[in-house]
């Protein structure tokens, strides 16, 4: 149990002072290269569109942040039927949370019924699963799309979330988590009285808890920035997603596009991810670090 | 608070392949059996037979007289102490051992009166809020032994509970596990591949080979009266010295100093019933031998000879003051000695 600390060793490494400017120097670079398109955006986006349709666009925030934010957020924008953005980051949340929630139990399900149940075409039914890893969704998207039509659940939530739901790599992950379950384990709880049920909920969600929270936060993000498929799905622009909204906004001539705008909803289209991110972080890390096994 | 009947127990897995080919074991009420034997025996297949973890091919398997063949181990109601513990990381040791009692609706004043009661016999009440992973071995032992106690199950099962730990606590457990049983009074089957476990736990010793029982019956028994030259060389430390013999002679061609009996071809004496010292009284068989190693481990020493055309094992008292290359005498009593036939059965 005594280990000696490991801080100390990776201490070692770069000890000496230039060592330590350089990666600092190409760490703070590469902090700017990342980050100042984002702060451009931000200042882009309390300027008024006057200000931003003539070049160049200062460097420090304007005075328009209240005014550009509310007007966006709650007015509508012209070009997407006058839908105010806060409608936007509704639907995209309703389908980001319900892909990412969809997927987790889906497929821990699935996981669970593969790894602890021996039932009759038990590795026909992986191997199905397996090879849709290979069908990305761009593939299977003319099939999906009528069968969306069919059920009428064109612009609706369903319609956006159920067809993402099925994760072949989710899956996947949560099989290979349960392989390395001990059988001793399954074993005493079951002498212990717990059925397949119980042994789900008490055992098999709490080991797996770390796994959920960095598979949510992929999938949330990957929820959010879905394209293609909510693009087919939604005709009415009271349904769209964020990421659609912001491509319908931005017109082919400049002087038609409410460029104040687009920078707020760009901007806000990155908070909630990472929201998600910073959040969710913290607890995956700590999962990380009491490794109970 | 329960008998253990085996009869003609069989497990055969698909594939055609007999882990255990007809066991035939009656434990009577309060008795600890061990089960003992080379890795790959069938004794671990036979107990999680019992604990109902694994289905029985043929046979029958009865607690109290009532059939459990087709019963699931919850309502067995057995308890298992399993090698790695298998204790839940997640859950702290109180709630290790209440999970069972929970699951099973025990009211929670109970629960908790009784995992404090086990906690208390087993030294473990200021752990009570720790995690397994907060634990050393000795004490996450303690937590599987107490997650079986406080269950009050009619029968114990221990799958090679003590390997995981080093030899000193090893021995400790071993004691405590062996007072624990007897004033609990509950009938247990225990598994291990330990020699001196399982003679120093078992009422009743149950020595399996190849999925077959060998020997069953009291350890000093079985020491005393090995059925076969597999249980001879099995039970005992350093094992017993097994010299082949034909016509009266051995493979090196010397003479016999007395005659075999009818059949035997196998010749056995244990190490510690040997002597070697020049003034021991020379009946019996008389072995001329050559030293070839000494390993003196305090106590005792163990003399390794040359003899017969064999590698034997002599054990001497205290400190052995033999020179490698010496010769010497080794000689044993004829109450001592063990013949076996041609298939390795016990002669007379």
């Amino acid at each position: 149990m005594a280990e000696p600390s490991k801080g100390h060793d990776k201490l070692m490494i770069g000890q000496s002072p230039t060592g330590i400017y350089i990666a600092h120097a190409i760490l703070i670079l590469g902090v700017i290269v990342v980050a100042f398109p984002i702060y451009y955006t931000f200042v882009a986006s309390t300027h008024s569109l006057q200000t931003i349709l003539r070049p160049p666009l200062p460097l420090l925030p304007g005075d328009r942040f209240i005014e550009n934010y509310s007007e966006a957020l709650f007015g509508g924008v012209g070009r997407i039927g006058g839908v105010p953005v806060w409608t936007l980051l509704f639907n995209t949340t309703v389908v980001a949370l319900g892909i990412a929630i969809g997927k987790i139990i889906i497929s821990i399900l699935s996981a669970y019924a593969i790894v602890f149940f021996r039932f009759p075409l038990r590795m026909t039914f992986f191997w199905i699963i397996f090879i849709t890893l290979m069908l990305p969704v761009e593939v299977r998207i003319l099939p999906t799309y009528k069968v969306m039509v069919d059920l009428g659940l064109i612009d609706t939530y369903a319609g956006l979330i159920v067809p993402l739901i099925a994760s072949a790599t989710a899956t996947l992950l949560f099989r290979q988590f349960f392989l390395t379950i001990p059988g001793e384990l399954v074993e005493a709880a079951r002498v212990d009285g717990a059925g397949p049920f119980r042994f789900f909920k008490d055992i098999l969600l709490p080991l797996s808890r770390t796994n959920i929270a960095a598979l949510f936060v992929i999938l949330f993000i990957y929820g959010w920035t879905q394209y293609l498929w909510p693009l087919l799905v939604t005709n009415d622009n009271q349904m769209n997603t964020i990421v659609i909204a912001l491509k319908k906004m931005v017109s082919f001539a400049d002087a038609d596009t409410e460029w104040h705008l687009v920078m707020v909803t760009a901007m806000l289209a990155i908070v909630p991810p990472i929201l998600v991110v910073v959040l969710m972080q913290r607890w995956f890390v700590r999962g990380l670090v009491d490794t109970e096994k | 608070m329960a008998t253990v009947d085996l009869k003609d127990v069989r497990k055969v897995y698909p594939g055609g392949v007999e882990a255990v080919k007809g066991v035939s074991i009656a434990i009577p009420d309060k008795a600890l059996c061990v089960l003992v034997g080379p890795s790959g025996c069938g004794k671990s297949t036979l107990l999680r037979m019992i604990a109902g973890l694994e289905t029985i091919s043929d046979g029958t398997c009865a607690f109290d007289g009532k059939v459990v063949n087709t019963i699931g181990p919850t309502e067995r109601d057995i308890a298992m102490v399993f090698q790695n513990y298998a204790l839940y990381p997640h859950m702290k040791v109180y709630d290790n051992m209440a999970y069972g009692l929970r699951n099973r609706g025990t009211p929670k004043d109970e629960i908790d009166r009784r995992v404090r009661e086990t906690a208390k016999i087993l030294e473990l009440s200021h752990l009570l809020d720790r995690r397994p992973r907060e634990l050393s071995g000795g004490q996450r032992q303690r937590v599987a032994m107490g997650r079986a106690i406080v269950r009050q199950p009619k029968v114990f099962l221990f799958d090679e509970p003590l390997s995981n730990l080093d030899a000193k606590l090893r021995g400790q457990m071993r004691v405590e596990i062996k007072n624990l049983q007897r004033a609990l009074g509950v009938t247990s089957v225990y598994v291990t591949h330990d020699q001196l476990e399982a003679m120093t736990l078992a009422d009743i010793l149950v020595v399996m080979n190849a999925g077959k029982v060998e020997q069953m019956g009291n350890p000093l028994d079985i020491y005393e009266q090995p059925a076969s030259t597999f249980v001879a060389s099995f039970i005992g430390a350093p094992p017993m010295n097994l010299l082949p013999i034909t016509n009266g002679k051995f493979t090196d061609g010397s003479a016999l100093s007395i005659t075999a009996p009818a059949g035997a071809t196998i010749l056995g004496f244990r190490p510690e019933d040997a002597d070697v010292t020049e003034s021991a009284p020379k009946q019996g068989l008389t072995l001329p031998a050559k030293v070839e190693g000494v390993e003196p481990v305090g106590a005792e020493s163990f003399l390794y000879c040359a003899a017969a055309g064999q590698r034997i094992v002599v054990r001497v008292s205290g400190r052995a003051l033999h020179e490698i290359g010496a010769k010497l005498t080794v000689s044993a009593p004829l109450e001592k000695l063990h013949w076996f036939d041609k298939d390795g059965k016990r002669v007379g």
